[in-house]
């Protein structure tokens, strides 16, 4: 009979293909509105952009390939219910079991390499590899298991500013203005824009992380004050006409996300991440009767 | 904005005719090169061992598997990043006589001037689409250096491959920088500072 770990390494295996093949629902609007934005504007180049990115997803479904060649490196969010009886060492191994198993079975590129020899582990595992988040919820027996291959042209355009409180939030709106700048057309428009505010360095950096890659589009935070900076930030950044794979163009951002903690009265932590237009994220339930339920 | 469907190799004449935002679908072959193949040819000096004049070269480390006779079958090919690559783009045109790079996010003022001069384009492709170009991807013909995989040298046989959109021309014109300077006008106009 199979074990929990048995269904939650199976659950990764899975995860972790179907979201680098499967774009998620709300992503895929998000884009459909982004073409529609362009042909309003007859942007002909943007507009073949957002036209082929489409075309590409339906090729995707269509043959059960890759979205993009970026494999990415494998992080998880495990929201384990209290009355779940595992052990998170146990889980641990199951998730990085599976993340093997997927880049051997499919087979999938592996991305991971030591940071200073360069050498490939061949498994999209090693050192710290999968990430992995976990949190708990009373009550429940399950397992909630969130999974964003996060790929690199995106990633490698990530930023933190310690900002003066006297800054404001005129400073915020400045610093991620320069983000986007300074990106260009590297992180592939148009983006999801993550957002990590307050909190310590870390803090703020692990926010943006969770706003760019595992919050769905159209969800908004539930802080009115920080709604009205994630909207006024939206705007602004498409009005910089960088456009789909910065070649110009109105639809530079199909979302951004504002995660926030509190912070140090001296300290305004401002941390950016983003996420290409792929978006890419699969979740699923693993409950403790043993199936596997995806998302 | 006119649409080209070129058969490699390019020659100079060809190239020297394609205006920025044109479209193009290329024909014929097609070389992958990355950053390792390139740290290789440039830095370890280590002449490519194939002809790359009037060549086509993409940026891209393919997914692949390997079959038993040893020829390679494509999983996933796409593109990667090529500012983290500009370094050695001179280069490929001037030593090696390359024509087209095809790539995402552009290279920088000495690739632009670089092209210019040797006559040479870059062609954007967009970024992420890898379902569409492995699709495009008629067969992998040839690879050399596999000790470097995935970041080897790569021959593909390409069919329809686009579309790509001009965004450096051989003229010294750059979309990027086009792009860049009004996204620069815009935010100052914004008066955050």
């Amino acid at each position: 009979m199979a074990t929990i770990y048995d269904n939650l390494e199976q659950a990764a295996r899975d995860l972790y293909i179907r979201a680098l093949q499967d774009i998620p629902p709300d992503v895929r609007s998000a884009l459909r509105r982004g073409l529609a934005a362009e042909e309003q504007q007859n942007n002909s180049t943007a507009e073949q952009v957002m036209l082929t990115i489409l075309n590409n997803i339906d090729v995707a479904d269509q043959h059960q390939t890759l979205v993009c060649q970026d494999t990415g490196l494998p992080i998880f969010n495990v929201m384990v219910g209290a009355a779940a009886a595992v052990s998170i060492p146990e889980l641990k191994l199951a998730l990085r079991r599976g993340c093997e198993r997927a880049t051997r079975e499919r087979p999938l590129r592996s991305n991971t390499v030591h940071p200073l020899t360069r050498k490939h582990t061949g498994t999209n595992t090693g050192e710290g590899i999968p990430v992995i988040h976990l949190d708990f919820v009373p009550g429940s027996d399950e397992i909630l298991l969130q999974i964003a291959p996060k790929g690199s042209g995106s990633e490698n355009m990530s930023f933190l500013r310690m900002l003066n409180p006297s800054d404001g939030i005129k400073g915020i709106h400045k610093f991620v203005l320069h983000c986007i700048f300074e990106a260009g057309a590297r992180p592939c428009p148009p983006v999801i824009v993550g957002i990590g505010l307050g909190g310590t360095s870390d803090v703020a950096a692990g926010l943006a992380k969770q706003a760019s890659s595992f919050r769905k589009i159209g969800s908004s935070n539930p802080d009115p004050d920080v709604a009205k900076l994630e909207r006024e930030l939206l705007d602004e950044i498409n009005r910089t006409g960088l456009g789909p794979q910065g070649l110009g163009g109105a639809t530079t951002a199909l979302a951004v996300h504002i995660e926030w903690a509190h912070t140090h009265i001296s300290q305004n932590p401002v941390a950016v991440n983003l996420q290409c237009w792929r978006g890419e994220r699969a979740e699923a339930i693993v409950s403790s009767s043993g199936d596997i339920r995806p998302q | 904005m006119s649409e080209y469907h070129l058969r490699t190799p390019l020659d100079e004449a060809t190239v020297r005719r394609l205006q920025l935002e044109d479209r193009v679908y290329l024909n014929g072959s097609l070389f992958g090169i990355r950053d390792a193949t390139q740290i290789r040819i440039f830095d370890e000096g280590v002449c490519p061992p194939t002809d790359l004049r009037g060549a086509a070269c993409i940026h891209t480390a393919p997914g692949v598997k390997k079959l038993a006779d040893g020829r390679y079958e494509k999983i996933s090919i796409g593109t990667t990043t090529s500012t983290r690559m500009d370094r050695f783009a001179p280069g490929l045109l001037h030593e090696y006589g390359v024509r087209a790079i095809v790539g995402k996010a552009g290279l920088l003022a000495g690739s632009v001037e670089a092209m210019k001069e040797f006559g040479a384009v870059y062609l954007a492709i967009v970024g992420g689409a890898a379902a569409l170009e492995t699709l495009q991807i008629e067969e992998i013909e040839n690879v050399w250096w596999e000790d470097l995989m995935p970041e080897c040298l790569w021959k593909f046989r390409v069919r329809e491959f686009g579309p790509l959109i001009v965004a450096i021309d051989a003229h010294g014109g750059s979309l990027y920088q086009r792009v860049q300077e009004q996204v620069a006008e815009r935010i100052k106009s914004m008066n955050l500072a």
